[in-house]
């Protein structure tokens, strides 16, 4: 026997007195559960307050916090994917990429901009997930080696923030190259000493993790980002066993001695100022 | 015994005919030479026939033929015995994997570094089926320098379905062992030739092949992923690994056709396995024409087109 009893049966308000909730009027956080406000949540930097969790955020959102005033100057924003290899899987890649890019509003998984830090002038690239997994093709490659370009032009420092599921199938051994490449720059930002900071937010792994993303001077990444080289679905499959807990997350990579530092996005940009200005000095 | 693929079948029935002419002849003592004859003609012309029209999923079954030679067999031959094999990468251990070490090229020493995989099943384990860990490339990067301190070429043979993708080698650190020798690699001061002898597979493969000059040989393959998993990936499942093969234009001819690689060496009549030696031998040649050219190059000369030659591969549109 219950302390309370329902004297009505059923729902008995009518439809059309039924109160719609806007849609995207609130966020809930996936790890704790705590629902804010989205105006509070993007306030917070997609960060969510009671647990810290990382919401995944795109260029536009790390630009419009890590840059004085939201403002930049986009480099290369014209360049698109070619079709070299006619891939087509379940859907043709050039069909895929128009899809995507009218989807999504972007050209390709990366976007690279100047602007400044406070006030540190810098060159920053920053990849898309929701761009086909911020997967790497020709145009990822290209962009980044153009931005690396830019910073050797103008001896400033760059940033790279890495989001990406690896090399992009569809233009396979195109795409491999590309790892080639970019490292094959970065060399040349070394030989020219100009300051290279590699941030590594959720997710980082396959081609991305075995090119650029581990080759900063300074590898920084966000909380509880999954960072590797394999998927844990391959190495769980390789291995035959489960994961240890943690496994590849950043608190991971960093105790076995591949980043310097684990930072809240929330201090991100006044982490990246300091350190801008401890290469400067 | 000599393992057939079954797109070699009609090859498995001429060989075993003339098998079967020669030991009737010796029986019977009739001269059978004619018909020998006539049936290795025969054997040749097929041979050739199904080889210069291999799918691109043929070429890779080719790739994988446990009669083809790996990497130490390569080099045996090359340097004429005169091979030092050099362990450890001076911070973990050494990695089976990944052989490297001095051999002697027509009087001129040569650092040699590649994926090694086993011959029978205790040995593939023991190598870990070509799959090196974080400690095979430190150990391939450790080589690499240790020739360019004392200026000697490298050459590096590719044979690999992967790095390895296990516990350890992520806690050691995959991706930053791989990253380093592309970016090291890219500003060695010596020669450096990378020859695909095998398997070219995705980062694994290209950790040890930013070169001067990039050969396939004929029957290989080089791209992202292996036609497996991009099938299982794309289409959910490992029955579309034709498809995916031919989509992922992988082989040689398709490599160098997209300028992703600076050429292509010619296998022997049925692949490399067939006629190993021969397929040694054309190698060796082709190692020794470009270190003489390249040995000529000045280094900064050398580093500059290197890096040139990887930053223009990729195909954009401008808008």
């Amino acid at each position: 026997m219950g302390w309370f009893k329902r004297i009505k049966e059923g729902i008995v308000t009518p439809t059309k007195e039924k109160k719609e909730t806007p849609e995207g009027l609130w966020y809930k956080c996936p790890k704790c559960k705590q629902v804010v406000t989205s105006i509070d949540h993007a306030n917070n930097l997609w960060v969510c307050d009671a647990c810290q969790y990382h919401s995944r955020i795109d260029s536009e959102q790390y630009f419009s916090f890590l840059f004085d005033d939201g403002k930049y100057k986009e480099l290369n924003e014209n360049i698109s994917s070619a079709d070299p290899l006619k891939f087509t899987d379940t859907k043709g890649y050039k069909e895929r990429i128009a899809e995507t890019q009218k989807k999504s509003g972007l050209t390709d998984a990366v976007r690279t901009a100047t602007g400044k830090i406070n006030k540190h002038t810098v060159v920053m690239a920053c990849m898309d997930f929701n761009f086909i997994g911020g997967s790497m093709g020709s145009v990822v490659g290209e962009k980044i080696a153009r931005a690396i370009d830019h910073s050797l032009r103008y001896k400033i420092p760059f940033i790279m923030i890495s989001k990406s599921g690896g090399a992009r199938m569809m233009e396979a051994a195109f795409s491999l190259m590309q790892m080639a490449k970019t490292s094959a720059k970065l060399s040349l930002l070394a030989q020219a000493k100009i300051p290279y900071i590699s941030i590594l937010t959720d997710p980082t792994t396959g081609g991305i993790t075995a090119s650029f993303a581990m080759l900063g001077d300074l590898n920084i990444a966000e909380p509880n980002a999954l960072i590797g080289f394999a998927g844990p679905r391959v190495v769980k499959e390789t291995i035959k066993k489960d994961l240890p807990e943690g496994f590849q997350t950043s608190e991971f990579v960093l105790e076995h001695g591949f980043l310097d530092l684990i930072v809240n996005r929330k201090d991100l940009k006044t982490k990246l100022s300091h350190l801008l200005e401890i290469f400067k000095k | 015994m000599t393992t057939y693929l079954d797109f070699e079948e009609p090859i498995k029935i001429i060989a075993e005919e003339i098998e079967k002419v020669k030991t009737t002849g010796e029986k019977t003592q009739v001269d059978v030479s004619k018909t020998v004859k006539e049936l290795e003609k025969k054997l040749k012309d097929t041979t050739k026939d199904i080889y210069e029209n291999l799918s691109a999923w043929q070429r890779v079954m080719v790739s994988r033929h446990p009669d083809r030679p790996y990497t130490l067999a390569y080099i045996d031959y090359i340097t004429n015995g005169t091979f030092i094999e050099l362990h450890g990468d001076r911070s973990v251990k050494d990695d089976k994997a990944m052989v490297g070490g001095f051999g002697m090229v027509e009087g001129k020493s040569v650092m040699f570094i590649g994926q090694q995989k086993g011959i029978n099943t205790k040995m593939r384990q023991y190598r870990n089926f070509g799959m090196a860990n974080p400690e095979g490339y430190r150990k391939a990067l450790r080589l690499m320098k240790l020739a360019e301190k004392f200026n000697k070429p490298v050459v590096t043979l590719i044979d690999t379905p992967g790095a390895f993708p296990g516990i350890e080698a992520e806690e050691r650190g995959q991706g930053e062992a791989i990253a380093k020798n592309l970016m090291e690699m890219s500003q060695l001061k010596v020669p450096i030739i990378c020859i695909i002898i095998g398997e070219g597979a995705s980062g694994g493969a290209l950790g040890i092949g930013v070169g001067d000059k990039v050969y396939m040989l004929e029957n290989t393959w080089y791209s992202v992923i292996s036609p497996e998993s991009c099938s299982s990936i794309l289409w959910r499942s490992w029955d579309h690994k034709e498809k995916a093969a031919e989509a992922l234009k992988l082989t040689a001819k398709d490599m160098l056709h997209n300028k992703l690689i600076d050429g292509i060496i010619k296998e022997p009549l049925g692949g490399a396995h067939a006629r190993p030696e021969e397929a040694f031998q054309l190698v060796k040649e082709t190692i020794q024409k470009d270190l003489v050219k390249l040995c000529k190059t000045k280094s900064d000369k050398l580093v500059e087109s290197r890096i040139k030659k990887f930053c223009e591969m990729g195909v954009i549109e401008e808008l």
